[in-house]
């Protein structure tokens, strides 16, 4: 195979001449456009020093720096909950007993169902109402009304929606490991769990590894609906910052920004590990019938 | 129960909505994401570059920002659309890098020896792409890219964000008005799977209809 692509020929001289013509017309184009662009904010004055002097001011970037920091805290308290969640929904899809499997299936299946600012809204809303005359009550907060805080409901939506999705993940991925694992295990005189622990769990798990570090991100960008509830996430303060400095493009800007390097970073360590495995081992693609668009992405890129 | 019978008006409103919006984006963003894919494996290599820093750049920044963005943020500089129109933008832009991701897969996932075949046929780039490899990529990624359009759907609820009156602003309206979440935000769960779980099916049926067997 030649350097580039099966999907066109190597360049002859006019080809060259061609792809060299279309190359120069991209750059000028997206110059143009990036021209047109900076003239535009130039125009309404969003380059004023005054709209951009917050962002150098050390008490914002740390306002907004923890705000960043509340996002970390929600994605990462749901992440941890959730994992242990799938690891056992994935178990009970599995299992050989018919309830078990029936009813990890159907939480599966309900709520990767419902958009996740749906299961947000019934955490922090109809979920006190459920629980007020409920011995639960006690969990609410112990104000007048009783109410979940944002944090709380933001969390708890996180949970249910991605420990779904993450069973999936899971499932699909000791089934894609060769049954003949599982029946080695088992007459070498493993029980069940000892096989799970110490043969399909390792084994299954370096196979997941680029899709659960993608539903890592899909999860910190989930946090952002965090916002709609009033949770102080990053989104939230950029909102509040850029009303005070009357600056809410810049603020959102960096808002964007910060989020974009963290997830950027992270969604390229999970190409780099997918790709590695997909050269270590000719693994069986697995079939995730997904939920996220990242997770149908991801499933997509699997799949050859 | 009274509480959704009593709204009914509402929540078809909200329904409407939501499917109106997230057909014509999810139709916008295919026609964006196949654009995408084409340039990012392309002779041109700044096309290729300009593809994959559309694809990094939009999936990587959470649609809630970029709603947000768009339509708090750049009424600063006079791009200002209702909440619906801003909605189409914003969910086409975001999901169609990620079907830009899933055609790609799918481009990568047809045998060379097609594109091989075609090109000593004396195909062109674009008629390669066009007549022998993007009908073959399109149905080996029908399952993914179904599983992207109801992820898609379900993403139309962040356009809460902008105030648009989709399923779970109605809902919202009916709860303010009523005081019953419960009710009201179960009436919201019925419509999403009302739409999700038929599209389920017919993409299911699709696939069954378009796959390759090898």
């Amino acid at each position: 195979m030649n350097s580039t692509s099966v999907l066109f020929d190597d360049l002859g001289p006019r080809g060259r001449r061609r792809v060299r013509a279309a190359s120069i017309l991209v750059v000028v184009l997206v110059g143009v456009l990036i021209g047109v662009g900076l003239n535009r904010l130039a125009d309404r004055g969003q380059f004023a020093d005054a709209l951009w002097e917050p962002l150098t001011d050390l008490k914002v970037i740390e306002f907004l720096l923890k705000g960043f920091a509340n996002t970390l805290k929600a994605a990462g308290l749901a992440m941890c909950v959730s994992v242990v969640a799938a690891a056992f929904l994935a178990l009970g899809r599995l299992a050989h007993n018919r309830p078990v499997r029936w009813l990890a299936g159907a939480y599966v299946e309900v709520f990767r169902a419902f958009p996740l600012l749906l299961l947000i809204f019934f955490a922090f809303l109809a979920l006190p109402q459920l629980l007020e005359n409920s011995p639960l009550s006690g969990l609410l907060g112990n104000d007048g009304d009783a109410n979940l805080s944002p944090f709380a409901a933001l969390v708890l939506g996180l949970i249910l929606y991605n420990s779904a999705m993450l069973a999936e993940l899971f499932r699909a991925g000791i089934l894609s490991l060769d049954r003949g694992q599982r029946e080695a295990a088992s007459s070498i005189g493993l029980t069940y769990w000892q096989s799970m622990a110490s043969v399909i769990a390792p084994q299954a798990l370096r196979r997941m590894l680029p899709g659960i570090i993608s539903q890592v991100v899909a999860l910190l960008k989930d946090t952002a609906l965090g916002y709609i509830v009033v949770y102080e996430e990053l989104l939230r303060r950029a909102r509040i910052s850029g009303e005070f400095y009357r600056n809410p493009l810049q603020m959102f800007l960096a808002a964007a920004l910060i989020y974009f390097v963290f997830n950027f970073a992270l969604s390229q360590f999970a190409a780099k590990l997918e790709m590695r495995q997909r050269h270590r081992f000719k693994a069986q693609p697995m079939d995730i019938a997904s939920g996220s668009e990242d997770l149908a992405a991801n499933a997509a890129l699997a799949r050859n | 129960m009274e509480v959704i019978t009593d709204n009914l008006d509402l929540y078809w409103l909200g329904f409407r909505t939501m499917v109106s919006l997230s057909v014509v984006a999810f139709v916008a963003a295919m026609f964006i994401g196949t654009m995408v894919a084409m340039s990012r494996v392309s002779p041109v290599p700044p096309l290729r570059v300009l593809g994959a820093a559309y694809v990094e750049l939009f999936r990587n920044v959470p649609l809630t920002v970029q709603f947000i963005l768009f339509y708090f943020g750049l009424t600063k500089v006079g791009i200002k659309y209702g909440a619906f129109t801003s909605a189409v933008i914003v969910m086409a832009i975001y999901t169609s890098a990620f079907v830009a991701e899933t055609i790609r897969s799918g481009i990568n996932s047809v045998s060379g020896a097609q594109a091989e075949a075609a090109r000593s046929l004396g195909l062109g780039f674009f008629q390669t792409m066009q007549l022998v490899i993007l009908p073959q990529a399109f149905r080996t990624v029908t399952a993914p890219l179904g599983s992207l359009f109801i992820a898609h759907t379900k993403n139309t609820s962040v356009a809460l964000a902008i105030g648009l009156g989709e399923i779970m602003y109605q809902s919202s309206q009916v709860n303010n008005a009523t005081a019953r979440p419960i009710w009201a935000f179960i009436g919201a769960a019925i419509l999403f799977v009302m739409f999700t779980f038929p599209a389920g099916l017919a993409v299911g049926a699709l696939q069954r209809r378009v796959a390759i067997k090898r």
